[in-house]
């Protein structure tokens, strides 16, 4: 059914590569013999349309504050539970809540849900409306995370960030990629700004198309950003290893507080609730 | 190409006819259904000022102290393009005037706000010095639409400004395009200048209301007699702004839908001539929760009035009115007054006297005999004034020897604590001159039943007032020792 739109997503794609080839390195264009990926076939997708806990044939939960008890990594402050005050499914959204409340010995209580073990694929367009909260300390994502971590410690494993979001910054998000030599702080990312709109007061489609060379990053229907392999090297001197070839899963929560967003003030709303209206899912 | 014009034409024909049709039939309704828009122009002050009166600024009062020499436009500072407005605010001893500020005025029947959702400007200040207030929606008429932000920190670099439109729905014909208010509170005195730039209403679509308040965000319960009228105050909302900021601000009555759980114990919700809500309590018994709605969203905060019975009135004067002289009182005539308060900005605090008529005031409690007891009552007192001058004439006392007036202090009362009462002469003309007679705590202590202290002060009293023929005010004056009282029954009389 979007078939249209991702024609015309991947005309943007090529008109950018065309237009940075150019400016850049005209005379050696490697996209002339690109083959270009067109993502239409519709392999997973959750509308969300059932009420009750998430389908737990797709979704799963992380619970807790992370493997080494710190946060996630990231002196993230929620305790993530499986409770449906956390994450239930309601009126055709996803619901991912964040309260402030003791808990487990944390202030606050969130949801992260993910495929892990139920979903995962390599390459594809990835893409899900959200309506995201507001207020400092909040950190909701929608993000892949390579399904290897296991063997591969991360960021050996890779993480392709789709959207993150920072409270205290409404008009703001940004997609990221990380692998070994390009990771945390030092992430391949970028922002995209909406002009005379917020993310929290509606919702937004956020995607990638994920291709054997390429990640494309769109907002609606606006692409913002394309990371390649050439661009990895690029920005790693080199070093940076492209590892963005084996199945990737799901991940949608909110965090809360850390180092990133650092912690909610006395002004930031509690409780406030992520909408996810879907995921959707595409293959070549 | 020719086929597809001359369906065109065919159309245009049809729809041409049909509307000859419509307006041929039904031309009256047609006219009526019409509604009268108003300009939707965007701009305020670019290089030049847009669409405004030709005084471009209306300045404050400057009988209050407003400076109106500190206004103007510099061709050598600019945000964007060859001018801004420059506001050189003077120390509190200018002899000019000791604050700044004013507003601008839409110079025709006022703009078409709806399609908007802020008031958007760019200010820089020579230091980083607090500017008192910035607004909109204040047309020196109703101001009925008002709202501002208070005690914004200049950068010396430029830094836009952002004011919420709270809801621009009501906005259709808004003549108040701007106000600002500015004294040197935060620079110990010292002046400063600050220039503003390109003011504008804005569709900003960044910008999110997170919460109406009412009371300040609190939930208040009092008891409160039959007959007051109880104020329904600090009004406003927070709003999330495009950088993630949360902006406070204060927003007029007129955005808010006001809501009485029991209309056996509050009546209509009306605005008073200092442009506040207020409700009167029409019940002797029962309780009523009130709160409020902006633009369809429950705002933080109510008051829930406890209906306190038959009001306890001050004792009613004896004294024949041939020797009485009286200012406010229902047991005599009245001489005209410009105000039972006059809401002195930016000094003054007190709440309550709106108005010139002492037949409506803030308190209205039926006697007995169910005739009414007009009461002031003052509240957030620091200093107020009864005035009789500029539209009224001074008045004249000279033929009186005492002042009576009834006090009743609606708190504990602290040794400390003190009302003087001031006596001014002159005002609005004349030479000014006075005196005054402090009421100690002692004195505000000896109360009848009802809590009534009443209390008869010679005129000798006050050391100063030389000129009693042209009483122009007279003061309560507690600075802040006292800040919620009833008052009733002053009068001058001879014993």
């Amino acid at each position: 059914m979007n078939s249209m739109y991702n024609n015309t997503l991947i005309k943007m794609a090529v008109a950018f590569r065309a237009v940075v080839s150019f400016l850049t390195i005209a005379g050696c264009d490697p996209d002339e013999t690109q083959t270009v990926a067109e993502f239409n076939n519709l392999v997973m997708h959750d509308e969300f349309d059932t009420d009750g806990v998430p389908d737990n044939t797709l979704w799963t939960y992380d619970i807790g504050t992370g493997p080494g008890n710190d946060g996630w990594g990231n002196n993230e402050l929620q305790y993530y539970t499986d409770r449906t005050e956390n994450a239930t499914v309601e009126n055709g959204y996803l619901l991912l809540t964040a309260k402030e409340e003791s808990f487990n010995g944390s202030s606050y209580t969130s949801a992260r849900i993910t495929s892990q073990g139920l979903f995962e694929q390599a390459y594809g367009r990835f893409e899900a409306r959200i309506r995201v909260p507001y207020g400092k300390g909040y950190w909701p994502a929608f993000w892949l995370l390579g399904n290897d971590c296991a063997q591969n410690v991360w960021p050996q494993c890779g993480e392709i960030d789709i959207m993150e979001y920072l409270g205290d910054q409404p008009t703001t998000v940004f997609g990221s990629a990380h692998g070994p030599g390009y990771s945390a702080g030092d992430a391949i990312t970028k922002e995209y700004v909406l002009e005379n709109d917020r993310f929290d007061t509606g919702f937004h489609v956020f995607g990638i198309e994920w291709a054997p060379d390429y990640i494309n990053y769109y907002v609606d229907d606006v692409l913002y950003q394309q990371i390649t392999k050439e661009d990895v090297l690029e920005e790693t001197n080199g070093e940076g290893e492209w590892v963005f070839d084996h199945p990737f899963y799901i991940i949608l929560n909110v965090a809360i507080g850390g180092n990133l967003p650092g912690s909610p003030n006395a002004e930031t709303v509690f409780p406030q609730t992520m909408l996810v209206d879907y995921v959707r899912v595409y293959q070549q | 190409m020719k086929h597809i014009k001359f369906n065109y034409f065919k159309n245009l024909g049809f729809a041409l006819l049909t509307l000859g049709l419509i307006m041929g039939c039904e031309r009256d309704l047609s006219d009526e259904a019409v509604l009268a828009t108003f300009s939707n122009t965007a701009e305020i002050f670019t290089d030049v000022p847009v669409g405004l009166t030709d005084d471009f600024f209306v300045s404050f009062d400057p009988v209050e102290g407003a400076n109106t020499e500190g206004f103007g436009t510099d061709d050598n500072v600019a945000y964007e393009g060859t001018s801004s407005i420059r506001i050189d605010v003077p120390t509190p001893t200018d002899p000019n005037g000791g604050f700044i500020g004013g507003i601008f005025r839409d110079r025709g029947e006022g703009r078409d706000l709806t399609g908007f959702d802020a008031l958007t400007f760019w200010a820089k200040g020579s230091t980083t010095a607090t500017v008192g207030l910035f607004g909109f929606g204040t047309d020196f008429e109703e101001n009925k639409y008002a709202v501002s932000i208070e005690n914004i920190e200049l950068s010396t670099d430029w830094r836009k400004i952002t004011i919420p439109i709270p809801d621009a729905s009501k906005l259709t014909q808004e003549k108040g395009m701007f106000i600002f208010s500015a004294g040197t509170e935060s620079t110990s005195g010292a002046g400063y200048t600050f220039w503003m730039d390109e003011i504008k209403f804005e569709n900003l679509g960044t910008i999110r209301l997170q919460n109406p308040f009412i009371f300040s965000g609190q939930d208040l319960e009092i008891d409160a007699f039959i007959g007051a009228n109880q104020r329904l105050t600090d009004l406003g909302a927070v709003f999330n702004l495009t950088n993630g900021q949360n902006q406070s601000m204060s927003v007029a009555p007129s955005y808010f839908d006001f809501e009485s759980t029991n209309s056996a114990v509050t009546g209509a919700f009306s605005i008073n001539i200092a442009g506040q809500a207020f409700t009167s309590i029409v019940g002797t018994m029962g309780t009523a929760v009130i709160t409020a709605q902006l633009a369809d969203v429950l705002a933080v905060g109510s008051l829930t009035i406890n209906a306190a019975g038959a009001f306890p009135h001050a004792p009613v004067p004896m004294r024949a009115a041939a020797n009485v002289t009286s200012l406010f009182s229902d047991a005599y005539a009245n001489v005209p007054v410009r105000h039972y308060n006059g809401f002195f900005a930016p000094f003054q605090t007190t709440q309550g006297g709106s108005g010139i008529d002492p037949n409506d005031v803030d308190i209205q409690a039926p006697f007995a005999n169910g005739s009414l007891d007009n009461i002031i009552n003052y509240t957030v007192l620091n200093f107020v004034s009864i005035g009789m001058y500029e539209t009224v004439p001074n008045i004249d006392v000279s033929q009186r020897t005492h002042l009576h007036v009834d006090i009743n202090v609606r708190e504990n009362i602290d040794a400390s604590d003190f009302i003087r009462i001031q006596l001014e002469s002159g005002t609005g003309g004349g030479s000014i001159s006075g005196g005054s007679s402090v009421l100690s705590s002692t004195l505000l202590r000896n109360v009848d039943a009802n809590g009534w202290a009443s209390l008869d002060i010679p005129l000798s009293n006050f050391s100063g007032f030389t000129d009693p023929s042209n009483l122009g005010q007279l003061f309560f004056i507690s600075d802040g020792t006292i800040s919620d009282i009833w008052v009733d029954n002053v009068y001058f009389y001879n014993p």
